[in-house]
């Protein structure tokens, strides 16, 4: 285990170049918490961070929670066995504070980020962004006008010690620590993240971005994140992350609470594109009280094993929920997402549209979860899930579990798999596309009414990963 | 001839069905031919196979295209390459507007990168829609989903003309449309006519030629064809049945 040692830089050569996300810098890291996980692992962490002890603390129960319970292997796939949790790094830093400017940000981070387009997008559509390398946060800032609203956007080591009184109260509640095998894990180790507080009645108009991205080699990323959305507050949040490609195994483990109080509204997108090696195994819920609105729209594209179901607690009377995801398994992965929604207020309304495809030997699993207890009234959901599935060996598999009680509530469940067919390939191709751009019309087309759901820039993002993971998976 | 479209001792089969037998062609650029022949003489194959589908092999022959050799090729190359099928049966692309649709043809055969003049584009594309009588709604919606047959037929055409091939083959363009319908995609076609592009129209009936006039019109029987002639013949043929083709021509 490395020293905590004083802040240092060096620059560096780039390392690979092969494409967008596939590319990685040398590593040096000032803080390093070794291979493998245990009591002083945490303790490290804890140090590293400066933190109270109340939260180490809540990171040492939540590792005994997490020791104590088993991977679910019954009921999702045998894979989670190939994690190997004794050879992972779980914290790397550079060491720095995140800083304010792009050009304070180390030359070698600078260069990442700039390769994936961030720094671009900031200046043309972003009212704030926070980036991710490894454990901790490069780079935030956010739009001055939002600041003198009060609006906060920070990580969860300052929100915590800075902003107790507004983060302490929903930390952890929205997603208890035993909630699930790897939230016990996201809660013993967690870094990075963002911690975002809307007051009341602020509508940001332009999204909050923030950015992971994993350099390092058999790494965990554990960020954290918790949003919360005062009483007729308004944000859209949207993260993107990518890794490069190695050969062993990378964990990316994140915990996300979402708090929509009395008449709020979250929007929270999520553009994933992982490497082949990454387990994306990730626990999403947000809370919505009276009125309020929580909407999912969650885009799953590469990694070798996903598992996320959004879900939405529907809380107060009126409150409303949404889950729109897209997941595109190629060769060899495996896209294991859904949507959870849990009613629990007269005249809740619920929202599921999943569309998934499956190329070559990928595998998608729609995993869905509607809750309305009999002593509800006037709630309803609309579920509905399209496979699309481009070869012989591609697999689809659908598990709605749909229970809905009482006589004034209401259910709609709709699914669906469709084939691209040869001939449909052929008529393309007649006109003068390639197999690969006739395969990713196809899928985008098959996706194209919940993409224009999309701020517009993340539905070109959107577009071109498609058409990147397609060209590359004919022949 | 490197400005005809040359189709010699054509073989091609499905499976271990002979389906073309020697078959040969020859369309001169500027002409309009057609093919008529009973149902299963290998009419639809012949599109297909020049088209490059993959469900059938060929075994020998040859088919340039102004000297160009298609057989062989991938069937977006031999797109590309200048020939362009209106299909019987156009697939449906569900989520994917006509207007994107030929967009993206067309930045297909553009140099990569080249800019894409959208203005241009849809001025086309509107004046064209015109001509087919189609609604401009119509581009927005997914290229032949939930389209009645006269839809889908002309939508064919409206790519025909937006594509501007040197060589089209439309089989049985005619096929489901009622005699409006007709007149208007006949028109279509007819404005494709040209010095710059040959057309083989593939028909069952004689009744689309009343409107697409043929230069010379060919009877197709078992797999190649048995008999030639000027537009007269597509009367003839109306005239004196099928029966006449199976009697007189096929045992010539």
């Amino acid at each position: 285990m490395a020293e905590i040692d004083e802040y240092q830089t060096q620059r560096e050569a780039i390392e690979v170049d092969r494409s967008k996300g596939d590319f990685k810098y040398e590593e040096n890291y000032a803080f390093d918490a070794g291979v493998g996980l245990s009591p002083s692992v945490v303790d490290y962490i804890s140090k590293v961070k400066g933190e109270e002890p109340w939260i180490l603390e809540f990171r040492q129960k939540a590792l005994k929670t997490f020791e104590s319970l088993p991977m679910p292997t019954h009921w999702a796939t045998t894979d989670l066995e190939n994690i190997h949790f004794d050879k992972i790094r779980y914290y790397l830093s550079k060491g720095q504070k995140p800083v304010r400017t792009w050009e304070e940000v180390p030359d070698d981070v600078k260069a990442t980020f700039e390769r994936l387009g961030i720094p671009e997008s900031e200046r043309k559509f972003l009212a704030g962004v926070e980036a991710q390398f490894d454990s901790e946060a490069v780079y935030s800032r956010m739009k001055e006008e939002l600041e003198k609203q009060g609006v906060l956007f920070c990580g969860p080591t300052d929100g915590l010690r800075d902003h107790p009184e507004i983060f302490r109260r929903w930390f952890g509640k929205v997603i208890p620590v035993g909630d699930n095998k790897f939230a016990a894990l996201n809660s013993a180790v967690f870094s990075g993240g963002s911690f975002i507080y809307i007051p009341k009645g602020v509508k940001v108009a332009q999204p909050l971005q923030a950015y992971f991205r994993i350099n390092a080699e058999n790494f965990g990323q554990f960020e954290r994140t918790l949003i919360i959305a005062d009483e007729g507050a308004e944000v859209t949040y949207m993260e993107g992350c990518t890794a490069p490609k190695f050969e062993t195994a990378t964990l990316h483990s994140a915990v996300v609470e979402l708090v929509a109080l009395k008449g709020a509204k979250i929007q929270y997108i999520t553009v994933q594109n992982w490497s082949a090696n990454v387990f994306n195994l990730v626990t999403k819920r947000g809370v919505a009280e009276e009125g309020a609105e929580v909407r999912w729209i969650d885009c799953n594209i590469g990694s070798r094993l996903t598992m996320k179901y959004p879900g939405v607690v529907l809380r107060g009377k009126g409150a409303r929920g949404e889950v729109l995801s897209i997941a595109l398994a190629n060769d060899g992965q495996h896209q294991d997402t859904g949507a959870k929604m849990i009613h629990a207020a007269d005249d809740t309304t619920s929202n599921i549209i999943a569309k998934s495809i499956s190329v070559g030997t990928g595998r998608s699993t729609y995993r869905g979860l509607v809750h309305i207890p009999k002593t509800l009234k006037n709630c309803r959901n609309n579920t509905e899930c399209d496979a699309l599935l481009i070869n012989e060996h591609s697999r689809t598999d659908t598990y709605p579990a749909i229970s809905v009680r009482g006589q004034k509530n209401s259910v709609q469940h709709e699914a669906s798999v469709s084939k691209v067919s040869a001939e449909q390939i052929f008529y393309m191709m007649q006109r003068g596309l390639s197999e690969g751009e006739a395969m990713s019309l196809a899928v985008n087309g098959f996706v194209n009414d919940l993409v224009k759901e999309f701020p517009m820039e993340y539905s070109v993002e959107l577009k071109r990963l498609i058409e990147l993971q397609m060209e590359g998976s004919v022949g | 001839m490197s400005d005809s479209f040359i189709i010699k001792n054509l073989n091609a089969s499905i499976g271990d069905r002979e389906i073309l037998k020697d078959f040969s062609l020859t369309i001169p650029k500027g002409e309009v031919h057609a093919i008529m022949g009973p149902n299963g003489t290998g009419k639809s194959t012949l599109a297909k196979v020049l088209a490059g589908h993959p469900d059938y092999a060929v075994q020998s022959g040859e088919a340039l295209l102004d000297g160009q050799e298609l057989l062989g090729l991938e069937p977006d190359v031999i797109a590309r390459a200048g020939l362009f099928l209106a299909f019987q049966y156009p697939s449906e692309i569900p989520g994917v507007t006509i207007a994107n649709f030929i967009r993206a043809a067309i930045v297909a055969r553009q140099a990569k990168g080249a800019p894409f003049d959208a203005k241009a584009y849809y001025a086309e594309l509107y004046a064209k829609m015109d001509a087919l009588k189609m609604d401009r709604t119509f581009t927005a919606r997914f290229v032949n989903e939930g389209f009645s047959g006269g839809e889908k037929k002309r939508c064919e055409i409206l790519q025909l003309m937006m594509l501007k091939p040197k060589y089209a083959v439309l089989d049985e363009t005619d096929s489901g449309l009622d005699i409006d319908a007709l007149r208007i995609v006949s028109e279509g076609v007819n404005r494709m006519r040209g010095p710059e592009t040959g057309l083989l129209v593939i028909t069952h009936y004689q009744r689309l030629l009343e409107y697409i006039v043929p230069d010379r019109v060919h009877i197709m029987w078992d797999g190649r064809i048995v008999h030639s002639g000027g537009k007269e013949l597509a009367l003839e043929l109306e005239a004196k049945g099928y029966d006449w083709v199976k009697t007189e021509l096929a045992s010539a």
